[in-house]
């Protein structure tokens, strides 16, 4: 017998749609200096947000973020029943340790850069599930602690190829409830494992592209559901040239999205920034959801959208190894009621 | 579909859609940010050259100006600007060799002086050495055996 919330394969639905109650961002600088600039709560400029290390630069934007949901939601971190966060870091360090400072029950997620979407999933499912009343959730990413793990040092001179991305600095967070006012979380598809077999580490938009473009579809599949339902459907960080892929992948299976579709990546840097194909990192889908796509949910300029955050599962010691890198997409559908 | 058939036809869709590199724009720099570091190098042979050094203790102390220079640009900066721009000529000359050597000595500083400078100075320049040495003795070999 299929589970009494599950629509299809991999769609869940939520019978009283968890509410997101406020949502707050962090940013650096080439972040808050470009086309969403405004949309941010913080902007901060220096890389070591005063701290020694970027690692703690990192975890610092991340409490912060975490600590301005609460504040605009005028609750206290004893409100919250449950954390879900995650980051890019070896054992995700920024998750845990920004948890460390913060008394709340804590539960730790990887998805790469999807690891937003699929704490928005998860805290929908507590909440709708009845196991919670309130859920913080959060993900970061920062240029320079992930630049040194997956790549180079920061400061070591050489030429990216135009396909690569440039990691957002930056977090959100926001707080998911059972009650009160706001967008409301209607569904969650849980994204598979596709791989394509891509393994150009240069190029993640076309490694995850098969993967959003999967549940994306599913998606649509599982709820019966147009595109046009959504006023926009907004992967994660596939880039200038990975949403391309996934549209021709979705136009392959009978679905047209090239009029409503958009990606993080591409919305949060200008063409002048020079970061070539755009942003990536957990951070990406995180603060563009937590600052743009809410607040224009709130303003009415959206009334219904799917965002999908996407994520490259690979690591330096796969990608060394020879291993393909796969992809990941985790799609959450937000509606103003 | 068989899997098979679907990465290559997946493989030729990222193939198009992939921007070409821009080698001939990317050359042209390289060539003119290698060859102006190598003017610099040469204004500084004749430097030396004008103080009274002889030809090979000229060079090597260009060398040492050179990597000091680089190191100095690194700090403050500037120096992955250069090759980022650049590309190969920025890496290729001496000054990338120390690019990539004070590059990882400021980033693993976090990491303690033995286990994150120490063990990581040579991370990008351990690879130069070691094929540069074990190609080195292989010419070596040949060389004395076929000359």
């Amino acid at each position: 017998m299929a589970a009494r919330q599950k629509n299809g394969k991999q769609t869940v639905w939520f019978q009283n749609p968890p509410v997101i109650i406020s949502a707050a961002s962090v940013v650096g600088s080439r972040e808050g200096e470009g086309p969403l600039g405004k949309t941010f709560d913080r902007v901060v400029y220096d890389t070591y947000y005063g701290e020694k290390t970027w690692e703690k630069a990192e975890q610092r934007m991340m409490l912060e973020a975490m600590q301005k949901a609460l504040e605009k939601a005028n609750i206290q971190d004893s409100d919250i029943d449950f954390m879900l966060a995650g980051d890019l870091l070896n054992q995700i360090i920024t998750a845990n340790f920004t948890a460390r400072a913060l008394a709340i029950p804590f539960l730790g997620l990887y998805g790469a850069c999807s690891t937003m979407y699929e704490s928005l999933a998860l805290g929908a499912m507590l909440i709708d599930g009845g196991f919670a009343e309130r859920v913080l959730v959060g993900a970061s990413s920062h240029y320079c602690t992930a630049e040194r793990q997956y790549r180079f040092p920061t400061e070591m001179g050489n030429q990216r190829p135009m396909t690569a991305q440039w990691t957002v600095t930056g977090a959100g967070a926001a707080i998911l409830s059972r009650e009160g006012s706001g967008p409301v979380i209607t569904h969650a598809t849980i994204g598979k494992v596709v791989d394509l077999g891509q393994g150009d580490p240069q190029n993640m938009g076309a490694a995850m592209a098969p993967a959003a473009a999967d549940t994306i579809i599913s998606h649509l599949q599982d709820t019966s559901r147009n595109p046009d339902y959504y006023d926009l459907i907004i992967t994660g960080d596939l880039g200038a040239y990975g949403k391309k892929l996934a549209v021709q992948l979705i136009s392959q299976n009978g679905y047209d999205i090239s009029e409503r579709c958009s990606d993080c990546g591409i919305l949060i840097y200008s063409p002048s920034q020079d970061v070539h194909a755009g942003g990536s990192g957990c951070g990406c889908s995180a603060v563009v959801t937590c600052g743009y796509l809410i607040e224009n949910l709130i303003s009415g300029k959206y009334k219904r959208l799917l965002g999908i955050g996407t994520g490259a599962l690979l690591s330096p010691c796969s990608s060394q190894q020879g291993e393909t890198v796969p992809g990941i997409g985790h799609a959450v559908a937000i509606e103003m009621r | 579909m068989p899997a098979i058939k679907q990465k290559q036809l997946y493989y030729d869709m990222v193939k198009q859609s992939a921007p070409k590199p821009r080698v001939w724009r990317n050359t042209f720099w390289a060539f003119v940010v290698g060859g102006l570091i190598c003017l610099v190098g040469q204004f500084i042979i004749v430097f030396f050259r004008t103080r009274g050094l002889d030809v090979n203790e000229a060079g090597a102390a260009t060398s040492a100006t050179l990597v000091f220079l680089a190191a100095f640009l690194t700090g403050l900066g500037v120096y992955d600007e250069v090759s980022r721009f650049g590309g190969a000529g920025g890496i290729v000359p001496i000054t990338g060799f120390a690019n990539s050597m004070v590059a990882p000595a400021l980033e693993y500083r976090a990491e303690g002086m033995v286990f994150g400078v120490g063990a990581r100075l040579f991370n990008i320049a351990g690879p130069v050495l070691v094929w540069g040495i074990v190609t080195a003795w292989v010419a070596g070999i040949l060389y004395y055996f076929f000359r």
